[in-house]
């Protein structure tokens, strides 16, 4: 295969050897440029394997290859986005390249950071198509709490980008959902865990109040639902966020990933119903159960 | 009581909707989905008007279920007792750069954190407690070997530091949050002030991510792991006009 050669660093017009901020850095040859250059094999060490699908227009699938050593782990980060550039980036150039001048999602997805629940690989979200933040328990604080990176995110999104959803998706098996449920001392913690999921304290206090008879794994799946809920809720203590759920431009939406079953529900908050139950609880629609 | 009979049943009906999809006749699957919507007191998706949103969600589960997850059955039921992801990577919310995609991580690889600008802020037990518990968990919780802070091209959080301070407008939590990279855009504006602006701005890209490196080795057990060598730091540049990525290693 016809391998290009690589920029060279030296030609690099932000380099110069009296500048010690990253420019500087290019040329002392430490980083790694990955450009289009197509390898003929890819090297795998493989411990879990996960097989290949016919190669779908959206999704690459590759030998998922388990290394254990720092440079092998350099090689496959750069076989990966080699393997994106080459299926994803070259056969959807001009899209890329309007992308690169601006974006413009429909979507505002807030997910948990678990490695099992990538929006983009379950959901086939593609470039351009969802803002994302990614937090532990995929939690919204109140307006009132405070400035935190998702309600900067937020702000971004609904009020720059001016995205048309917000879909708040949970997930089986949160390890966040469960460190709230477990907490005991929910007041005063040496944890950044334990100080951040108690946002989700409502969710807590409604699933104790309502499945205190099921099992702890149970009153879990319970609370990570509801503690969806109680986020979408929260959404609505956003001015600029009710002003447009009222006006109809923006929707909020729930989701739930069970990836025991690999099933997938999602629902709409009903804003008026929800105002009719004084945004104490929140009234939904359009459920879907995907399986 | 009888809200919760409701919840089981529900729940009932759609393990068995799941266990016998595959030879269901398409009039039963739509009454099972009916009665679950009545129990659940909302209207049947057939009776639904037409969402291509919601559409497009549908069939891009359907496709990963189909495609992915029933043909690794064996891997995904081994993911759903435990994830043992080697990497924590911090990415930026931008749609267009989802790590995911980008660096074509399979589901269980990476515990990703997404942020305007992809920034981690120095330690601050009390202030900083969202970000902070994605580290905690990532580092404490599920043992990750490796850190990395990928920034990219046209980034507008890294855009919207450097108009700052902007006296014409201001935002409620974006202006507060970006703040996090001054010290990344003084570096730059005391040694690059000369080039033109789109060329501080990749730098300022760069640096930001620098920054982020920076201000995880103020997390104590980040700083106690990058020294007895269980995690590598690791800085990351996806730029989207030249299909390029840079990676590096904090020394």
């Amino acid at each position: 295969m016809a391998a290009l050669a690589p920029t060279s660093l030296s030609k690099d017009p932000s380099s110069n050897p009296t500048l010690t901020i990253f420019g500087s850095r290019l040329k002392s040859g430490q980083i790694q440029q990955t450009q289009f250059r197509l390898c003929s094999s890819f090297r795998s060490n493989t411990g879990l394997k996960l097989k290949a699908s016919a190669e779908p227009p959206a999704l690459t699938q590759e030998r998922m290859a388990e290394t254990g050593t720092a440079p092998d782990l350099f090689d496959e980060m750069k076989n990966r986005f080699l393997s994106f550039k080459k299926h994803k980036y070259m056969e959807n150039l001009e899209h890329f390249q309007a992308l690169s001048k601006a974006q413009a999602p429909k979507f505002m997805v807030i997910a948990c950071g678990d490695s099992r629940v990538c929006p983009s690989n379950i959901l086939g979200f593609q470039p351009g198509e969802a803002f994302t933040i990614r937090s532990v328990a995929n939690l919204v604080p109140t307006y009132e709490s405070g400035p935190t990176e998702t309600n900067a995110a937020l702000e971004f999104a609904v009020n720059s980008l001016e995205v048309e959803n917000i879909f708040i998706i949970g997930h089986s098996c949160c390890g966040g959902i469960r460190a709230l449920m477990s907490m005991e001392d929910e007041a005063d913690s040496s944890s950044f865990i334990r100080n951040w999921v108690i946002v989700g304290k409502k969710a807590k206090l409604i699933t104790k109040d309502a499945a205190s008879n099921l099992s702890f794994d149970q009153q879990c799946t319970h609370c990570e639902k509801e503690s969806i809920n109680c986020s979408l809720l929260n959404l609505l203590t956003y001015p600029w966020i009710e002003e447009k759920v009222k006006r109809g431009v923006l929707s909020l939406h729930g989701g739930y990933y069970d990836f025991v079953d690999c099933t997938f529900e999602k629902w709409t908050l009903d804003y008026k119903g929800s105002i009719m139950e004084g945004k104490n609880r929140a009234v939904v629609k359009n459920r879907s159960f995907w399986c | 009581m009888a809200k919760h009979s409701a919840e089981v049943l529900v729940e009932g009906l759609k393990k068995i909707l799941i266990s016998v999809k595959e030879g269901l006749d398409e009039k039963v699957q739509g009454k099972v989905e009916k009665l679950i919507a009545e129990l659940q007191g909302t209207v049947p998706p057939s009776l639904e008007p037409f969402d291509p949103d919601a559409q497009k969600l549908e069939l891009g589960f359907d496709f990963f279920k189909n495609n992915i997850f029933d043909k690794n059955r064996e891997y995904f039921r081994e993911l759903a007792e435990a994830q043992h992801p080697k990497f924590l990577v911090f990415a930026c919310s931008d749609s267009r750069v989802s790590p995911s995609i980008v660096l074509n991580f399979k589901l269980g690889e990476a515990f990703i954190g997404r942020n305007i600008a992809n920034m981690v802020p120095q330690f601050d037990q009390w202030r900083h407690t969202e970000i902070g518990s994605v580290i905690e968990y990532a580092v404490k919780e599920l043992g990750v070997e490796n850190i990395l802070v990928m920034g990219h091209s046209h980034c507008g959080g890294i855009a919207r530091l450097m108009e700052l301070p902007d006296h014409s407008c201001s935002h409620d939590f974006i202006d507060e949050w970006v703040k996090i990279g001054l010290p990344a855009k003084q570096k730059v504006k005391e040694e690059a002030n000369h080039l033109p602006e789109e060329e501080q701005l990749r730098l300022l890209e760069k640096e930001s991510v620098e920054n982020s490196m920076a201000n995880l080795l103020t997390y104590p057990f980040v700083r106690n792991a990058v020294e007895n060598g269980s995690i590598t730091l690791r800085g990351g540049y996806y730029n989207f006009d030249n299909g390029t990525f840079q990676q590096w290693k904090k020394m």
